[in-house]
């Protein structure tokens, strides 16, 4: 709660939360206020009227529900992969700093093998490989998998410092195991850490997978800001001046980012107890 | 009154850390004994291996060679040992999670106890050990440790000895982040403690002065090494190693005129 109220006090996370719920609203409740369809309502490349608030795509159909769908799909996909790389990340992190020995070098091997190798390329490949049955869960999937070394970096090193401090020390003495001491008396000093990553892999993975599927790659099951960023490239929308195609989706998936950018920066001085007022 | 049974016993112990040629000894070939009720001090500068050495009483850390003994048998099972050894750390505020009231981590230490008491008793035992070290419980009530003094919070990791009653305590530099009104009164509450509890204390300490003051044996120790044991006027008097005499030169010695300045000195010699 103290946490809760600090963080209140700041801004800046106030205007990247106010952004972000936003958005989750507009996610969560759009398909009751406005009715979501994937069929032709109008014309091809209808601008923006009152009928369709803006205009409809090359299919002639209502960007709205696009957008609504696609919002859904992009939020879904960033919060996969954010679980997944995070989870993954910080524990083989915290783990492998704060064992230290042949288990940190295995794990800091592992890492330094999967940081090596770009995982845009691996994700494009993987993507490629999979013509039928690329879902969206598969697609977020992949990008936590591929993403989680820095989660895991950015959490070793703290792990590796924490661990030769005085309450460890005295922790142990009190007869606590690995388990409680990395919960109890690592985790709480690691928790700002854990949460900006979180929120860093979440923008993340809206952004790969938004980059994935613009160049093609994207989920075959369903829309996402991405697939209406790749319809709008494929059918020639930019050159056309038909901006109502990729303006809405490309301001959206910025205020996620940004949104999440905020939150993130403003998250240190609310979980460090020594800033709290 | 103390007996002569043998509580430490290292022979050639030996700790390395690091690997190939970033091999570093912290503890060098050492050999000695610490016996019940006695209070042995470990002295030397920083860097010396006195804190690895300490952490190796506690179990913390094994040797890489030798042997290091408690009560005649090697340490395995460090919860057991643990209930027999603590420690007091030397930077009260790295000792505690910040996370954490105080008295929630006081009542933590009974975690290491074989039976433990009902909570009733818990919150007794913590409120008896905090007023032992002159602290009203209410004054540390949902208080964290960053709210509390320097002094304070060292008081704590005595209290925490005081709820668990060990047989030995390993104190490493318990008074180097204190000043010098509070490096009284802790002191006078590790004498308490070794009085009331018949205690071993290992007190590791860069204060040769200090050490003479509160213990029956002084091991100097330099890197890695223990260069010269024996009794506190022994180890004074006749220094055999020439770490020793420079640590007994580093002793700093107040000036005959600050004494006769000083404002005590007026009111008992009011002519000076």
């Amino acid at each position: 709660m103290k946490i809760l109220k600090n963080l209140l006090k700041s801004p800046m996370f106030v205007t990247g939360l106010v952004l972000f719920l936003a958005t989750i609203i507009l996610a969560l409740i759009g398909p009751y206020v406005h009715t979501i369809t994937m069929e032709r309502v109008g014309p091809q490349y209808a601008p923006p009227a009152a009928q369709y608030l803006l205009g409809t795509d090359d299919l002639g159909r209502d960007y709205v529900s696009l957008l609504i769908r696609g919002l859904r799909s992009s939020l879904y996909v960033g919060f996969l992969a954010g679980i997944i790389a995070t989870t993954v990340g910080t524990l083989l992190g915290i783990y492998g700093g704060f064992k230290g020995g042949w288990i940190d070098d295995l794990i800091n091997m592992i890492t330094n093998l999967f940081i090596v190798i770009p995982s845009f390329v691996i994700l494009i490949l993987i993507s490629s490989s999979l013509k039928d049955g690329r879902s969206l869960t598969l697609i977020g999937l992949i990008i936590g998998m591929t993403t989680w070394t820095w989660s895991a970096r950015a959490v070793r090193a703290q792990s590796a410092a924490l661990k030769s401090k005085d309450h460890i020390s005295l922790a142990k003495i009190n007869g606590d195991g690995t388990l409680a001491v990395i919960v109890k008396h690592i985790l709480p000093y690691l928790a700002s850490y854990v949460f900006m990553v979180f929120i860093l892999q979440v923008a993340s993975g809206i952004l790969s997978e938004a980059a994935i599927s613009m160049i093609g790659l994207g989920p075959l099951d369903t829309v996402s800001l991405g697939t209406i960023l790749n319809q709008a490239k494929n059918n020639g929308a930019l050159g056309d001046g038909v901006w109502w195609a990729f303006i809405p989706s490309t301001v959206i998936i910025t205020v996620i980012v940004f949104a999440l950018y905020l939150i993130n920066t403003s998250a240190e001085g609310a979980f460090n107890p020594r800033l709290r007022k | 009154m103390q007996n002569n049974k043998n509580i430490f016993t290292a022979s050639n112990c030996t700790c390395e850390f690091g690997s190939g040629k970033k091999i570093v000894r912290a503890v060098d070939n050492v050999t000695f004994e610490i016996k019940d009720e006695e209070i042995v001090s470990l002295v030397g500068g920083s860097g010396c291996g006195k804190s690895v050495l300490a952490k190796i009483m506690l179990g913390l850390h094994h040797p890489t060679s030798g042997t290091f003994l408690y009560n005649g048998n090697p340490i395995t099972n460090t919860k057991i040992h643990w209930r027999e050894v603590q420690a007091v750390f030397q930077d009260p505020f790295s000792c505690f999670n910040q996370f954490f009231t105080i008295r929630s981590q006081l009542k933590a230490a009974f975690g290491i106890m074989k039976d433990k008491p009902s909570t009733k008793e818990m919150e007794d035992r913590v409120d008896q050990a905090l007023l032992a070290v002159n602290i009203k419980p209410p004054e540390i009530e949902g208080k964290y440790p960053f709210e509390l003094s320097g002094g304070q919070m060292q008081r704590m990791l005595l209290a925490r000895i005081f709820i668990l009653r060990p047989k030995v305590l390993i104190a490493d530099e318990p008074t180097s982040m204190v000043d010098a009104c509070v490096r009284a009164n802790i002191l006078d509450y590790l004498m308490k403690l070794k009085e009331e509890l018949k205690m071993t204390i290992v007190f590791i300490t860069h204060d040769i002065g200090l050490a003479y003051y509160v213990s029956d044996r002084l091991f100097i120790m330099h890197k890695g090494k223990i260069v010269e044991q024996g009794s506190p006027d022994e180890v004074t008097s006749s220094p055999k190693s020439e770490h020793t005499i420079q640590l007994l030169d580093d002793i700093p010695e107040i000036h005959r005129d600050w004494i006769v300045r000083s404002p005590s000195a007026k009111l008992a010699h009011p002519a000076v």
